[in-house]
């Protein structure tokens, strides 16, 4: 029994970071995130032993706090979600091979995204899982999980564009913004 | 052995998954995306939460040692 809880937290531990950054680009704030993985742990210490040891358990801890983070919003009305965009705040250890204004940009980019797709794309594109389990997190059809992050990628693409074609004039601007409207 | 194959294999699939939607490696976006989820991963587990997952095992251990030194109780 023992030995059992203290396996059950070492990989906790093991998932905490990767969980952690799922929370802030769902919250957009550090603060409510580690709230937010808090809750997280909580819950799923008392539900371990619905846990199977040896599957999943980052999947699991992922679809527990997405759970908790919709239901809190739910809760709380929108204020769960007056954010100003997604990792909003000034992170502690910038990125090396990027400049401030490239990820600024990207930043703004990802906060224009729909939340579905944005889930979508940093499930697959960041926290690494597969288009199955990213669908069962999000209790979605593998192919709409595939379809969210096509668009999202797409709408990505186009958002960048646009801020890089702006030192162009305006006139570059607004014909993209147009054709981005469509999607 | 098993376990690892099945890991390896998923991984694979995964990657080959990213590289088609535009995700891998060498897409801008999917590199991007990494560097900021990678960046707040870097910046570790705050106290709190170590703490907290210290104590729910703590509690946890204590729980399952007092039950095992008093068995049959109610005999």
């Amino acid at each position: 029994m023992a030995a059992e809880g203290t396996s059950f937290k070492r990989e906790m531990l093991a998932t905490l970071p990767s969980l952690r950054a799922f929370a802030v680009s769902l919250t957009g704030k550090h603060d409510k995130a580690d709230d937010l993985v808090q809750d997280t742990v909580m819950k799923a210490w008392a539900k371990q032993s619905s846990f199977e040891m040896g599957t999943n358990i980052k999947a699991w801890l992922f679809t527990i706090l997405r759970n908790e983070f919709y239901s809190q919003m739910r809760k709380r009305g929108r204020e769960v979600q007056d954010t100003d965009g997604v990792f909003t705040e000034r992170l502690a250890v910038h990125p090396s091979q990027y400049g401030s204004m490239d990820l600024e940009d990207f930043k703004a980019a990802l906060s224009k995204l729909p939340d579905d797709q944005r889930e979508a794309i940093i499930l697959i594109g960041a926290s690494g899982f597969s288009y199955e389990e990213a669908a069962s997190i999000c209790e979605c059809a593998v192919g709409t999980m595939k379809s969210r992050v096509s668009r999202a990628r797409t709408r990505l693409t186009e958002l960048l564009k646009i801020s890089g074609e702006s030192d162009y004039g305006p006139d570059a601007v607004s014909a993209q913004v147009t054709s981005g409207n469509s999607f | 052995m098993k376990k690892d194959n099945l890991v390896t294999q998923q991984r694979v699939r995964m990657q080959a998954g990213r590289a088609e939607d535009g995700l891998g490696p060498t897409s801008d976006i999917g590199s991007r995306l990494r560097a900021l989820y990678g960046a707040v991963q870097d910046e570790g587990v705050p106290n709190q939460l170590l703490d907290l997952l210290e104590k729910l095992d703590n509690a946890e251990q204590a729980q399952s040692q007092a039950a095992k030194s008093a068995p049959r109780d109610g005999e």
